[in-house]
């Protein structure tokens, strides 16, 4: 079926993936609950400035992720002098690109289950003896888990699409940085690639709709535990 | 003195100021709906600041504005009763009940899960979903729930609110061994006359104020 290459862009999308979501979870978390439930001046801009990446050109924020995380760059050259860790032109780049541009898509997943939990459960448990940080653990989170699960989903989904922001700071490097869509952009560059293409189309098609599929199921199922919370 | 309250209340466009002392066991606070008396039990639960003013229970200062006390609610020591119950709805009864018991300190707890249960009537409930329960029976597990947290007062938001008559009764008559067989001081939110009089020993009318 697949050639050893394609299994190596195939492993290695779903690396990315995999790693970029599972660094994005908390963030997005975090990001989604202080938007969700604190009021401060800011908050419209931090709402703005996590959709930034949904509706700017990917290859800006790629660019943007070049000028701050590149060896040059703001946080790069730090990372790069402090740690010797080097973002630009291989895969742990090709993740911060996806984590980035999926950022969004689960911070609004998130938000939406968390302003969902009704906010007078945490008061009865503050009143039964709960810290704010033991009611956050026993109420909010796991109230909230189903959005976790969708926003982790529909992260992941779009992180094994991502293509403008990571050949722009990640490059197009073979079993560093070329992942599904970036091999196929490189087959379609090609002379009698077509074969390879469709196989690895037919791929991100399957494992997008799955991850689609997956997300959906979750929402309804959070929508419908919504109902019960009384 | 077992309640002694001398507040300023804003809540959203509606302010209030209410002051009273009691010493009865039972005390109840009744007025027409929207006078504040809610708002009232969660100021005194910490869920709700008051504007300025002082808060004791039972000789202790929860709350007091020109000495900078403000206790968060986790260290007030209520036990509140909500309208709504307001059950953990992905926590089974019985880890409801186990809620507030497993953070009081050990030496506090003054009643067991046994005792509650069947005090309460409620073991035939323990591994429901809250979901599953009537009204009365929420409001049962409720109470357990409150008890279990090791209070040192209850806080009882219209404890019989729109529950038929014989189940009311029931949790009337609850109440009424709750007020005489423990040593717990307790704020009663009513509407009803016939419901205040026969448990109360002390009532607090609030009116409705014009704002100042």
């Amino acid at each position: 079926m697949l050639t050893p290459a394609e299994w190596t862009v195939v492993a290695l999308s779903l690396k990315v993936s995999l790693v970029a979501v599972l660094v994005t979870m908390p963030i997005a978390y975090g990001l989604a609950w202080v938007i969700a439930r604190r009021r401060f001046p800011g908050r419209m801009l931090l709402d703005a400035l996590v959709h930034l990446p949904l509706v700017l050109p990917p290859v800006v924020t790629g660019w943007l992720l070049l000028i701050l995380l590149g060896r040059n760059g703001a946080i790069g050259g730090w990372l790069y002098e402090t740690f010797g860790v080097t973002l630009v032109f291989n895969w742990t780049g090709a993740a911060v690109a996806a984590g980035v541009m999926a950022l969004p898509l689960m911070v609004r997943a998130m938000r939406l289950s968390i302003e969902a939990v009704d906010r007078r459960l945490v008061g009865a448990a503050r009143t039964l003896g709960a810290s704010p940080w033991h009611a956050f653990l026993t109420i909010t989170l796991p109230l909230s888990l189903p959005g976790i699960a969708a926003g982790a989903m529909l992260g992941f989904a779009r992180s094994l699409g991502e293509f403008g922001a990571t050949i722009t700071f990640a490059a197009n490097i073979a079993g560093e940085t070329r992942t599904l869509p970036l091999a196929i952009y490189t087959g379609l560059q090609l002379p009698g690639a077509e074969s390879a293409v469709t196989r690895l189309a037919v791929i991100a098609i399957v494992l997008s709709l799955g991850a689609l599929l997956v997300s959906e199921w979750l929402v309804r199922r959070s929508q419908g535990s919504r109902a019960h919370v009384l | 003195m077992f309640f002694d309250v001398s507040i300023d209340m804003r809540v959203d466009d509606h302010a209030f100021a209410l002051e009273f002392t009691s010493d009865a066991k039972l005390t109840a606070l009744v007025g027409p709906s929207g006078v504040g008396k809610t708002s009232t039990l969660n100021a005194i639960a910490g869920l709700l600041r008051p504007q300025s003013g002082r808060i004791a229970v039972a000789g202790e200062v929860l709350f007091d504005s020109a000495q900078g006390v403000d206790l968060p609610p986790e260290k007030r020591g209520a036990g509140y009763v909500f309208q709504d119950a307001r059950l953990f709805p992905h926590r089974k009864v019985s880890s409801n009940l186990a809620y507030g018991e497993k953070l009081a300190a050990p030496d506090k707890r003054w009643i067991t899960t046994d005792e509650v249960v069947s005090l309460l009537e409620i073991g035939h409930l323990l591994d429901r979903l809250p979901v599953t329960l009537s009204g009365g029976e929420a409001r049962r597990v409720a109470i357990g729930r409150a008890l279990l947290s090791a209070p040192r007062f209850l806080l009882l938001d219209e404890p019989l609110a729109s529950l038929d008559e014989s189940r009311a009764e029931t949790l009337l008559s609850l109440i009424e061994r709750l007020r005489d067989e423990l040593d717990l001081p307790m704020l009663l939110v009513s509407h009803s006359s016939a419901e205040v009089e026969r448990l109360a020993g002390r009532v607090i009318e609030m009116t409705p104020q014009k704002p100042a």
